[in-house]
């Protein structure tokens, strides 16, 4: 295979996938431009061990690469402050603030820039080994097998994380959101 | 399927992640239960938000185009061979980035509601017929059928006697399909068993293609007086044509 041919094979396996890509490590690193490094190093990972491809799926290979890439980065950068997630305690998530969502009109569908602005703190808040599953379930609409593959972790992992990371949320944000809803009714 | 293995699997159910008999247990158990139904409900109302709310980072403009600068710097990884510049190469590389860059615009399907909702329909009607659990009102006769929907559902579905036709009915199943409470009408052709459920006709409805096939089975799709209407079946695309045409005349 000529170089020129197993970069054409590269793109068309990799490059669909970038969307999906810039996402994950947008969602793991917290902001652009590290993303943006995070995911042109994957591509050149991937891109170096493309032979080692045989096929398949080829979004959870990219993104299994991406994810490596990601917390590689993340253990590299990590922040004082960050919490292991062994030691994570959904109570210390911050606490949603029925208050600023003034209900205006419960039956809008419609999500307030507010309520966005929010939601993405919560999942922010998430530890990432949490956040990563949360995403590519959520965002990237991905099976529970295809999942396991991503992060190398067996199907029953993926369902217990998925169902901690939604039970984090669903604390910090359904139940305070009927709350402040039926006060302001 | 009690409540502590409900909760259990509430997740996967709403993820569509459980076989055929346990969603059938489940939708079993969630009929007669308003907790867990509170429970799914919940985990409903957290996707909604999510898929609303969450942000999808895509890719910024550029990114593809700066991904494929830095792929032609590096070395291919190709042992044993060195890698040269030549004009003829450099062209290529050229051809490669514009190439990339036309990738750049390529956008990831959006994942169709129309689609879960017909897994839902057919993975009812396989439940249905696995669980031998076909009706939940055995009649023949369109005015039992019918009046048995009176206070189990919120809306009324029409109930029409095709058996001269060659498609008795065979009773009603009360169902629960994408999220929701839905009646399910059963009739039948030959040896082969139609599914018909009907619910409200809304967008996720309205998602879904007028004709489809999947696992085998036969899916049509009509909306009619502000109700949407699949059926279900192994029977041929043209059997179950016919079916749908005779249930749309008969008024």
């Amino acid at each position: 295979m000529t170089d020129i041919e197993r970069k054409a094979r590269f793109e068309r396996v990799a490059l669909p996938q970038l969307d999906a890509a810039f996402n994950l490590a947008r969602w793991l690193t917290g902001n652009d431009r590290d993303a943006e490094d995070v995911v042109q190093e994957a591509y050149l990972r991937a891109f170096r061990y493309f032979d080692g491809y045989r096929g398949g799926d080829g979004r959870s290979w990219m993104l299994s690469i991406v994810r490596r890439t990601a917390f590689t980065w993340l253990e590299r950068n990590r922040r004082p402050g960050t919490v292991p997630f062994e030691e994570f305690d959904a109570s210390e998530m911050p606490a949603a603030d029925g208050g600023s969502a003034p209900p205006d009109d419960p039956e809008q569908s419609a999500i307030r820039s507010a309520d966005r602005r929010r939601l993405g703190e919560l999942i922010a808040a998430l530890p990432a080994q949490f956040r990563d599953v949360l995403v590519l379930r959520e965002l990237e609409d991905m099976p529970y097998r295809d999942i396991a593959t991503v992060c190398g972790i067996p199907v029953g992992t993926v369902m217990s994380r998925l169902a901690r990371a939604r039970a984090m949320l669903r604390q910090a944000w359904i139940r305070p959101q009927r709350k402040g809803l039926s006060h302001g009714l | 399927m009690d409540c502590r293995q409900a909760a259990a699997r509430a997740d996967a159910f709403v993820d569509g992640e459980l076989d055929p008999a346990e969603r059938a247990a489940m939708a079993a158990h969630l009929l007669g239960c308003a907790a867990c139904r509170g429970q799914v409900e919940e985990r409903r109302e957290l996707a909604a938000a999510l898929s609303a709310g969450a942000t999808y980072h895509r890719a910024p403009e550029g990114l593809a185009e700066r991904i494929g600068a830095a792929l032609d710097a590096a070395p291919a990884f190709a042992p044993g061979r060195a890698q040269r510049w030549r004009p003829a190469a450099l062209a290529a590389s050229l051809a490669l980035v514009a190439a990339l860059s036309s990738f750049a615009t390529l956008r990831l399907a959006v994942p169709d509601p129309g689609d879960a909702l017909l897994d839902d329909m057919v993975a009812g009607h396989v439940r249905a017929l696995m669980a031998d659990h076909l009706t939940d009102v055995a009649s023949s006769d369109q005015h039992t059928v019918k009046p048995w929907f009176n206070g189990k559902l919120n809306l009324s579905p029409p109930v029409k006697d095709l058996t001269t036709s060659g498609f008795p009915l065979v009773g009603g199943r009360l169902d629960y399909v994408a999220g929701r409470p839905a009646a399910a009408l059963v009739y039948r052709h030959r040896q082969h068993v139609i599914n018909l459920f009907v619910a409200p006709d809304d967008a996720r409805a309205a998602a879904t293609p007028a004709a489809s096939a999947r696992q085998g089975y036969n899916v049509l799709h009509w909306s009619d007086g502000g109700l949407g209407y699949w059926a279900v079946s192994d029977l041929g695309a043209a059997d179950l044509a016919q079916f749908q045409s005779l249930m749309r005349e008969t008024r």
